[in-house]
């Protein structure tokens, strides 16, 4: 969902800054997006979700390549199922710390240099997993509440002093995160989703469903009674 | 039926009084004479109205029987109830469903992945014709060069129509590129794109169409790969003026068996670049390509169409009319016998110059799809007839008309979905080429024999073919290339394309292994003297035959 949002920005000749792992994929990533029609040049930086001590680099070499950049996006998490999960813990810390307290320590230090600008916009992909407690995402969800949380916590305070936070909560989409789970109904696809999300990043709503199906299945879902969600297995 | 009035009167009768319109005992004695709770305001004890008369839902039960009926606010609430279970329990089956699938499947790879490893999943797989379908493992990846060591195959966009993107075996795996679609460099003033195997013709022209710039070679769908275009070394409407796509491609970056990267052109590795064009993936993973785009004036298109009434007439007006045209193709209606057979119309096109054309882009729009299989008896030889004789007198000769490239180039894309027309049963395409006989025949003798076997193809489809490709196994050759859509029916079709394959063997043609899925390999073998030369490279390349698909199994003796 990542590379489909970027590249529906570079069609539209925006400048683009990447934070990624492996500075390889980057370069190819970043060659493509000024061939799709990104202003070139196209920079990265390396930034890992389970190295907080090197966001503060990426953000200054961003800020020195874009010029003080207005937006951070953040689409990325690691994903593992709950089996996965309650098997290994070493896999259940590194998901934990860097889908929760390692994104939040990300988005403080973006907010920090965004209000000094007079505003800007934070857009950070959380899920429907974070809506209810699910048994087959418990562990997963509960890192993505917990950061939904945290994204309107900064709405109600800082969106005063022009900050702007756009809370993404994708439900199941087809992409190599999904790779090899089964899908439910009402799945989605990385382009449709992307073009959603651009749309709410230029108008600043606070939260999207995409597809927009999902609002009206978690508002029925966190509806649903306790003895229910303890009988069923979604 | 007791009005309320005379209950009354009687108990004030015994003395007991206190009964009366307002008393909210009048419900009680209203609601205990019949059994539907629902009518309880009887309108007072003075009123002399029976239930029936006042609107009552049911009658009462009388001594003598009746029947009762439930309170509707019960049927209301089970109905609700029933809805809410069984909705609620189908969902849960069905993810749970789901869940169990991949438990089984992914399960035993789970320990070792992590974030960055792509999972393979079983699943089936087929091509487009969904004949025949097999299981096998299928990864999708972002970054082929570390995916590929893993796979035995590569696969794009799945639009070869038999079992050449199939693996060879169940527990073999299929690389699927098509996340895999980076565009690495591209110049302006050469045209020249590098991008990886897994970008599609559809991205092509909706990035670089607006540019001025066109693939070309365009092949009759725009759903597929760069890689895959480079394996079936495609060929379009206008392969006799600009060759395969092999003619245009510089450079291929590809792993090969024994693991190594290489950069592979016609100067460094000749042999293998070569039988890589057309050499069905069975060379190595393809995951960068370079090829030359062509510059356009404009994307749009001058077409024109002539309709021929017979095959003879047919086959003159495409050979003589694609002296002139640089796209040209027919279509042919091969359900009629005797004197009709072979009529069908040619659709000829060349890009407008940018005086002729509108300046604004053509619109890519987004196509109807066809959302479930058909049953199988849809398409039938006889609802096939009637197909070709509308579609045929649809078609008049036209004159000069400015149309967009999306309908000239990529009519198969009109339909998404379009294979589930045929149903579960699939279908078989058919393709082959055949040379120009001595007495110019050959084409004739083709549908000859296919019409005596009662082969009925929907959509038939003839190009002119100019000079031979490079690539080992390249396709098309000087002559008439013929392309069937055959409904699969067991027993019946096997025996068709075994006697239209003899009746190619004797022209001296070949058949198009991208659509194949029913020719069996000694008559592969007959017609195809280059088959030698291509194991060899393979060979050469794939000592141990790492690298293999189900078509390679059932064609070229790999084992399984």
């Amino acid at each position: 969902m990542g590379r489909a949002l970027a590249r529906r920005m570079a069609a539209r000749g925006d400048r683009l800054f990447l934070l990624g792992r492996d500075s390889e994929a980057l370069a190819r990533s970043a060659r493509d997006l000024e061939a799709r029609g990104a202003a070139a040049p196209v920079s990265w930086a390396h930034c890992d979700l389970l190295e907080p001590e090197g966001f503060e680099d990426a953000l200054d070499a961003a800020d020195r390549a874009l010029g003080d950049f207005d937006a951070l996006i953040v689409s990325a998490a690691l994903f593992a199922t709950q089996e996965e999960l309650e098997a290994d813990p070493k896999r259940r810390a590194a998901l934990l710390v860097a889908n929760f307290a390692n994104t939040v320590q990300l988005c403080e230090l973006t907010r920090a240099r965004l209000l000094a600008r007079g505003g800007g916009t934070l857009c950070v992909f959380s899920s429907v997993a974070g809506d209810r407690a699910r048994k087959p995402v418990v562990l997963y969800g509960a890192a993505k509440a917990g950061l939904s949380a945290y994204l309107e916590g900064l709405d109600h305070r800082f969106r005063s002093q022009g900050l702007r936070t756009v809370t993404v909560k994708p439900g199941f989409v087809r992409t190599s995160m999904t790779e090899g789970l089964a899908a439910p109904p009402f799945a989605g696809d990385p382009d449709s989703v992307a073009a959603r999300v651009l749309r709410a990043i230029d108008r600043g709503d606070p939260v999207v469903y995409a597809p927009p199906i999902w609002r009206a299945v978690m508002a029925l879902v966190k509806r649903l009674p306790r003895a229910l969600m303890r009988r069923a297995s979604f | 039926m007791v009005p309320f009035g005379d209950v009354a009167s009687a108990l004030a009768a015994l003395g007991i009084g206190g009964f009366n319109d307002t008393s909210s005992m009048r419900l009680v004695v209203g609601s205990s004479t019949q059994p539907n709770a629902l009518n309880q305001d009887l309108g007072g004890t003075t009123s002399t109205s029976t239930w029936p008369a006042l609107g009552a839902i049911s009658n009462t039960l009388s001594a003598a029987g009746g029947f009762p009926v439930p309170e509707p606010g019960t049927g209301l609430l089970l109905g609700l109830g029933l809805c809410g279970l069984a909705g609620s329990r189908r969902r849960a089956r069905r993810w749970s469903a789901g869940r169990r699938r991949s438990r089984s499947g992914t399960l035993g790879r789970l320990r070792g992945r992590d974030e960055t490893a792509m999972v393979a999943m079983r699943r089936e797989l087929s091509g487009w014709g969904r004949l025949p379908v097999v299981e096998g493992r299928e990864e999708v990846a972002e970054e082929l060069e570390a995916a590929s060591a893993r796979a035995q195959l590569s696969r794009g966009l799945g639009r070869s129509y038999g079992d050449a993107s199939l693996p060879a075996s169940s527990t073999d795996r299929v690389l699927c590129t098509r996340r895999a679609d980076r565009i690495l460099h591209f110049d302006p003033a050469s045209g020249v794109l590098r991008a990886e195997a897994g970008l599609s013709l559809r991205d092509i022209h909706r990035i670089f169409g607006p540019r001025g710039f066109a693939s070309p070679v365009l092949t009759g769908t725009a759903y597929v790969t760069l890689g895959g275009m480079v394996a079936s070394d495609v060929h379009g409407k206008n392969q006799h003026v600009a060759g395969t796509l092999g003619a245009h491609v510089r450079a291929l970056r590809m792993r090969v068996a024994d693991g190594r990267a290489l950069e592979v052109t016609d100067e460094s590795e000749p042999d293998l670049f070569r039988a890589t064009q057309g050499g069905m993936g069975l060379t190595g993973h393809v995951l960068e390509v370079e090829v030359a785009l062509e510059r356009v004036e404009s994307p749009w298109l001058v077409a024109e169409t002539r309709r021929a009434d017979d095959l003879d007439t047919l086959v003159d007006t495409l050979q003589s009319e694609s002296r002139r045209w640089p796209h040209a193709a027919a279509w042919v209606d091969c359900t009629t016998r005797g004197r009709g057979m072979g009529r069908g119309y040619i659709s000829l096109g060349r890009y407008a110059a940018r005086s002729e054309a509108p300046s604004a882009p053509p619109r890519l729009r987004e196509r109807v799809a066809v959302p479930f299989d058909l049953p199988g008896w849809v398409v039938a030889p006889w609802s096939i007839r009637i197909f070709n004789t509308v579609f045929h007198h649809l078609h008049r000769n036209t004159g000069s008309r400015i149309v967009s490239p999306q309908p000239f180039f990529h009519p198969l894309d009109f339909v998404r979905h379009w294979n589930r027309l045929y149903g579960r049963r699939g279908f078989a395409q058919y393709q082959c080429v055949l040379p120009h006989s001595s007495d110019g025949r050959s084409v004739q003798r083709f549908f000859e024999v296919l019409t005596r076997l009662g082969g009925a193809s929907p959509v038939s489809v003839l190009k002119n073919c100019g000079p031979e490709g490079r690539g080992v196994l390249s396709f098309p050759m000087p002559g008439i290339s013929v392309a069937l859509d055959l409904p699969f029916r067991r027993g019946h079709t096997q025996a068709l394309v075994d006697a239209l394959n003899e009746v190619v063997i004797e022209s001296g043609g070949r058949i198009y292994l991208t659509k194949d899925a029913l020719t069996r390999p000694e008559h592969l073998r007959a017609m195809e003297p280059r088959l030698a030369r291509f194991q060899e490279i393979r060979r050469k390349w794939d000592p141990d035959g790492r690298l293999r698909s189900a078509l390679s199994v059932r064609l070229l003796g790999d084992a399984a």
